[in-house]
């Protein structure tokens, strides 16, 4: 009797965990699947062309059922583009050198100390930096540049490079120490200086690792909502420059979803807002397939060398 | 002679430049976490911990409330997903879809998962906001974490002790629930507590889900099915990181940027908190792993 329970659980519970494996599959093919039926709504339902949505920026849904109004979200593509862009500018030379310092300069040290800074720093709340942003970095770019208020890009993409540069560091910092010991000693033994051999040979040697860092950080800041929402300004106009304000596509669905009438025109933009989001961190998925690919590709290549 | 100095020369800067970005970032977290911190306390009156709407005491049992509602749910599907992949998952292309998926559900936008919550948890179901669903959809983000740290713990185990099991006559199941996730169990744990400290802070998943209200009578605690009582899980939870949220754009107390701010100054606390635990737990086994050979 015990014998046949134990085969019998043993039956049981490897269908069971398979039941939860297939689960997860199901989840994210249903999201998908959402996302994509709301979506295109403002497509199909309300017949709006794809070259409306993209590339226009007159913005006036109506929000009913009766459709009609304007669906140009450029503004806020754009919006996401210039701040992301910024924020990687910011961030990625001071996780270069966060990555070189924990993994070149001073291991004993960077290990110890800087790796669980970069820690702590992944774990602060993105409404934290958000009210930060907001009660501390906005008055100080306002009283900096002498503006009327300081909601604008450059605060935004400040505060997304500090929540992005952690990824980068981390992801860097793996890739650097994975660079094979023997690339360091030969180089040092060529008389290369330390900066000599991290820069043209370590750097180089761990290329597609610190790029799949960089496209997991700015898929990360593609992503981020609320705390660029609190110092965007959320004004619906093209950025002058870096020191005016704008809006984004986070930020537009996090604030305009709640009043917006459930399957109207309105609402339907906004899921397709959402559907973007989306298919922009699928691609950002695909990059990472790639560069990995290509780098075993090279692998193999160098083994049969 | 010359090439050799300006190397030398160029190599000590560098190595300056590189000490001055890790001061900066150590600076940096020192002088964030002490303005906010500091910032938050400063203001502190007893008023700020009251269970009022001049309080955050509501938000704080919201807070926890939600995220034990979350790993309720998270922790036995992400460890099972994981245990799929490591002990029962075959190659081929099911397992490799599977891996995408996984990877596709950890790098959702959060406010993507709270909309899509919105709309199959409250829409569909025809709910108003409620606790629930906000931790459904927090389980959402969770999951994946937890999947993938359970996998890793299961094939980073030394293989003596599945051949050990096996060899006793186990079967593959006994051998993984009383051998395998036992000797893993601090690194799940690890995981886990990762993954909480996380709910913590999320906010743009919640803000369709949760709600951004919270009305709750502490006198009818144990009336469960009463919409004010606060172990409801039916009931909409706004938690703390929303309620800084909040603050900035539907004030409704007076004091609106003191609890705003004493909020950031606990959350971060907390936050901390977890991930020092996390972090010392695994320094902990990573020690106990050497340290027996």
């Amino acid at each position: 009797m015990e014998r046949k329970n134990m085969f019998f659980k043993e039956h049981f519970f490897k269908g069971l965990i398979t039941a939860c494996g297939a689960f997860v599959i199901v989840l994210t093919l249903a999201i998908g699947a959402f996302l994509l039926y709301k979506g295109l709504g403002t497509f199909v339902t309300y017949g709006h062309s794809p070259l409306e949505f993209f590339f226009s920026s007159d913005w006036a849904p109506v929000d009913g059922t009766e459709g009609g109004g304007k669906v140009g979200a450029a503004v806020y593509i754009f919006g996401s583009i210039s701040t992301c862009a910024l924020a990687l500018a910011i961030a990625t030379p001071f996780s270069f050198g966060a990555a070189i310092f924990m993994t070149e300069i001073a291991p004993n040290f960077g290990n110890k100390l800087l790796q669980p800074v970069v820690e702590l720093f992944v774990g602060i709340p993105s409404v934290v930096y958000g009210w930060v942003g907001m009660t501390v970095l906005v008055p100080a770019i306002r009283d900096l540049f002498h503006l009327t208020h300081g909601y604008s890009v450059l605060a935004a993409g400040i505060v997304l490079s500090v929540m992005i540069f952690p990824t980068i560091t981390t992801v860097t910092a793996d890739a650097l120490r994975s660079v094979p010991k023997d690339y360091r000693k030969a180089a040092y033994g060529l008389g290369a200086t330390r900066w000599q051999v991290t820069y043209q040979v370590v750097l180089p040697a761990a290329k597609n690792g610190i790029l799949t860092g960089i496209v997991l950080g700015l898929a990360r800041a593609f992503g981020e909502a609320l705390a660029v929402a609190m110092v965007i300004g959320k004004t619906r106009a093209f950025p002058k420059n870096i020191l005016s304000p704008t809006n984004n596509l986070t930020a537009a669905i996090a604030s305009d979803m709640g009043g917006a009438m459930e399957g109207g025109e309105y609402n339907m933009v906004l899921w397709t807002m959402a559907l973007l989001l989306f298919l922009i961190s699928l691609g950002f998925i695909f990059i990472i397939h790639f560069i990995s690919s290509r780098s075993e590709q090279k692998e193999k290549k160098g083994k049969e060398a | 002679m010359n090439i050799t100095k300006r190397a030398k020369t160029v190599d000590k800067i560098m190595t300056a430049i590189f000490y001055l970005i890790a001061g900066f970032f150590f600076l940096l977290l020192l002088a964030f976490a002490g303005y906010v911190i500091g910032n938050g306390l400063k203001g502190f009156t007893p008023k700020l911990l009251s269970f009022t709407n001049e309080g955050i005491g509501n938000q704080l049992f919201n807070t926890i409330y939600l995220v034990v509602l979350a790993l309720l749910i998270s922790v036995p599907l992400g460890v099972a997903a994981g245990i799929y992949m490591a002990e029962y998952a075959k190659k081929g292309r099911f397992t490799k879809f599977l891996r995408i998926c996984i990877e596709t559900l950890s790098s959702l936008p959060s406010i993507v998962v709270g909309l899509f919550g919105y709309l199959v948890f409250i829409l569909l179901v025809g709910a108003r906001w409620n606790l629930m669903s906000g931790a459904l959809a927090v389980s959402i983000l969770n999951l994946p974490l937890i999947a993938t740290t359970t996998e890793d713990a299961l094939r980073t185990l030394p293989k003596g002790y599945k051949q050990g099991s096996f060899g006793m006559g186990a079967t593959h199941w006994q051998t993984i629930s009383k051998v395998m996730l036992p000797a893993c169990l601090p690194r799940i744990m690890t995981g886990v507590i990762l993954a909480a400290g996380r709910v913590f802070g999320e906010a743009a998943a919640l803000l369709y889900t949760a709600g951004m209200s919270t009305d709750i009578n502490w006198s009818r605690t144990w009336k469960l099915t009463s919409p004010v009582s606060p172990l409801n899980p039916f009931r909409p939870g706004e938690t703390l990181s929303l309620h800084i949220w909040a603050a900035r754009t539907e004030a409704t107390a007076a004091n609106a940027e003191q609890i705003a701010n004493f909020s950031a100054a606990v959350l971060l606390i907390l936050v901390f908190a977890f991930s020092i635990t996390a972090r010392l737990l695994s320094q902990r086994m990573s020690k106990k792993m050497t340290g027996g050979k």
